[in-house]
């Protein structure tokens, strides 16, 4: 039974409290609609921060294991013709179920001032003469299927294409400016010495063999670098999340003032409420209930506060592409691409958030609470 | 690595409790000092005002340590992408000397926030607050592992660097090495299912015959129960229960099952778990004090109360269990 009771009386608890926080609706809508932005922009950052790193881990999903660049002189350089051989020759690499060469590079477009990626890829069959573009170039160069276009090369000379096919949209964030073509044109276009390669791509099936390949890789091929994708996985989530935590921090001077806002609010009661504190304590009140009623009502306010906060900021960051921290969070490039990201709501993040917001919130409001508390009901109605 | 949102949030809820009992400290001098609830002394009124601000202030530090213990490993195991090496919380901790500390200094403030909480609660219900000096007695005693807990949260989170080579569970769990958790996992199954089931079986049964029957030889029962169920069921976890879940003989990490790969099962374990182990542990050492006469009535309805909720806690943990147990497609015992 004392459960039942207990449940009785916090219902009436928070009934009194609703209406009491309807009879000053301007003070404490005033309070909820700060409330709600800082819930809201805290939020934006925190959604928008983790939808980039999930969608940077599953872009790189697909991506090799290792990818082996040459240094020379501590800068990249082509991969000779015989390197390939060579690994197979002199490292016995057991795990590398695939390695093969690859052949890319930057292209300046001096029309639309962007870089593209022309790339020579291994799997396609594109005939020669052909390419297949991006998104980001059939919109900033109005490109589309069966037109023709010429780049001027780094030699001078002009090189014409057909474009065969745009990619897909869905793919745009990591085909945004690329350009795909034959080998051959390839090699032709950037006079790219003859059986020389960008880099090397290995793929390793047992993730736990990958650090090992690699340690290989490099006591033998002194002047190689390996790239691991794990490694550049982890860079990325920490860039992300770096990038957020000092929004955070920034922020942090927002989440004091609202402390200090909370305060005031809190702390500024008005003649009407202190009579009817005062009130509610002659008539048997004891100084824990007033105080029970004062949690519950920052609880409401908070979780009032923080769904519309939370609804706000999901909408702003998948629906409304997150204009507002955009520049700050993803980062900056000529053609960037388009993207939509796929909307993730993280169980740490709503933790975090819940302390970044609630907490400051109720430790601001404690003091006050109790100095309202404790008031004595005959100082109250004598003044 | 301090520009994480969990750590940063992690260290504001450090700081704010520890600031906040540090600014309680000299009130819970005066109070052990100069209380006298029969007296109607000005500083006494005084007194008996500021507890309700105190006693408010404690329970809210209370509450948000028992949230930063749950966000402490649920941020571990977030991390883990961060360090080479480390596939879950183990190898988070593992980056430096001070991640495993930290943790269960982290737990040992859970307990003790609990244990406050339930004192708390029998106190303010009593008439003439029998437990006050006892309460902020424990709260002044409490500030030096805050501090610890602070410091180490500090030391750890200072000395993250990402993509430090880090053992991971796979070598700290595995039945060679010579650490205390790895001879847990070293029991053979056989053993440690009869410890784990009778345990978990004991402290359920000693809990549900206090909540039938409140008195104070059922109530210590009740508490070294929930101390020696927590302990079975943290050895059966490493045990068994988590080669179950895994379907591998030889992985026994208690932290993997949190990640999403096991869909978060490990919540589900040690939520009940924790709960059980807490509210089963405060009834005992609540029934400490149940001769104080105006604290007998109240607390043979609270510790009898939280027998209910550890009975409950173990109950749903071991059900919990055994539904993992029962569905893995491993095969430990014929």
């Amino acid at each position: 039974m004392p459960m039942k009771t207990w449940i009785e009386k916090q219902r009436h608890l928070i009934d009194f409290t609703l209406a009491s926080l309807a009879r000053r609706k301007a003070k404490n809508l005033g309070l909820l609609f700060i409330y709600t932005l800082l819930v809201f922009v805290l939020a934006s950052v925190a959604l928008y921060a983790h939808a980039l790193r999930t969608e940077a881990q599953k872009v790189l999903a697909s991506s090799p294991e290792i990818v082996l660049q040459r240094l020379v002189a501590g800068r990249h350089d082509l991969i000779p013709p015989g390197y390939l051989e060579q690994i197979g020759q002199n490292v016995r690499l057991r795990g590398v179920q695939k390695m093969e060469g690859r052949l890319w590079g930057y292209y300046y477009d001096s029309v639309v001032k962007a870089n593209y990626t022309f790339m020579a890829p291994r799997d396609m069959q594109i005939p020669r003469g052909e390419i297949i573009v991006g998104p980001a170039l059939e919109r900033s160069r109005g490109l589309a299927a069966g037109n023709g276009i010429s780049f001027r090369s780094y030699s001078g000379e002009l090189h014409t294409f057909i474009v065969a096919e745009v990619l897909p949209q869905t793919s745009e964030l990591v085909s945004a400016d690329l350009v795909l073509m034959h080998e051959e044109d390839f090699r032709a276009f950037f006079k790219y010495p003859e059986g020389h390669w960008t880099d090397i791509a290995m793929s390793v099936a047992n993730p736990q063999e990958v650090r090992n390949v690699a340690i290989k890789l490099l006591s033998t091929l002194p002047d190689s670098r390996p790239i691991l994708r794990d490694e550049v996985l982890r860079t990325y989530a920490s860039i992300f999340d770096w990038r957020e935590g000092l929004m955070l921090a920034l922020l942090s001077a927002a989440i004091l003032a609202f402390g200090i806002f909370a305060w005031e609010k809190a702390a500024g009661l008005s003649a009407e409420e202190r009579r009817e504190i005062g009130i509610l304590k002659a008539i048997g009140w004891e100084t824990g209930d007033v105080i029970k009623m004062k949690f519950w009502e920052g609880l409401l306010v908070s979780l009032l506060a923080f769904l519309l906060g939370y609804v706000a900021a999901y909408l702003h960051v998948f629906h409304l592409d997150a204009m507002i921290f955009e520049p700050v969070l993803k980062g900056w490039a000529v053609l960037y691409p388009r993207f939509t990201l796929p909307p993730h709501i993280d169980g740490l993040q709503i933790a975090t958030l819940f302390f970044f917001t609630v907490f400051p919130y109720t430790a601001a409001v404690l003091v006050p609470i109790w100095r309202a508390a404790t008031t004595d009901p005959d100082t109250v109605m004598r003044s | 690595m301090i520009f994480q949102p969990a750590i940063i949030a992690l260290l504001l809820a450090a700081g704010i409790s520890l600031f906040m009992l540090l600014a309680a400290a000299p009130f819970a001098v005066r109070v052990i000092r100069h209380w006298d609830v029969a007296s109607g002394s000005e500083r006494q009124l005084q007194l008996e005002r500021l507890t309700y601000l105190f006693s408010t202030l404690v329970a809210f530090v209370c509450l948000v340590q028992i949230l930063a213990a749950l966000l402490f490993v649920f941020n571990a195991d977030k991390m883990s992408v961060m360090f080479v090496g480390a596939m879950c919380a183990v190898g988070a901790l593992n980056v430096n000397a001070f991640g495993f500390p930290a943790l269960y200094a982290q737990l040992a403030l859970f307990f003790l926030a609990t244990l406050w909480l339930a004192i708390n609660h029998v106190d303010s219900r009593a008439r003439d607050y029998p437990l006050v000096r006892l309460k902020y007695g424990l709260l002044l005693a409490a500030i030096p592992l805050f501090a610890l807990s602070l410091y180490l949260q500090l030391q750890y989170f200072l000395g993250l660097k990402a993509d430090v080579i880090t053992s991971c569970c796979g070598s700290m769990f595995s039945e060679q090495a010579s650490t205390l958790a790895s001879e847990v996992s070293a029991l053979p199954p056989k053993p440690a299912l009869i410890g784990f089931y009778g345990g978990l079986c004991a402290a359920i049964g000693i809990s549900i015959w206090h909540w039938l029957r409140p008195r104070d030889g059922s109530g210590y029962l009740t508490g070294i129960g929930a101390l020696a169920g927590f302990g079975a069921a943290l050895a059966g976890i490493l045990a068994f229960v988590s080669l179950y879940i895994y379907e591998h003989p030889h992985h026994h990490c208690p932290f993997c099952i949190l990640k999403p790969d096991y869909a978060y099962q490990g919540y589900w374990l040690y939520i009940p778990l924790f709960t059980g182990a807490a509210a089963g542990m405060s009834a005992g050492v609540l029934r400490l004090f149940s001769r104080r006469p105006t604290l007998a009535p109240i607390i043979n309805i609270t510790s009898r109360a939280l027998a209910g909720v550890a009975a409950v806690g173990f109950g749903l943990f071991l059900a919990v269990a055994t539904l993992m147990i029962w569905r893995s497609n491993l095969i430990l015992l014929d």
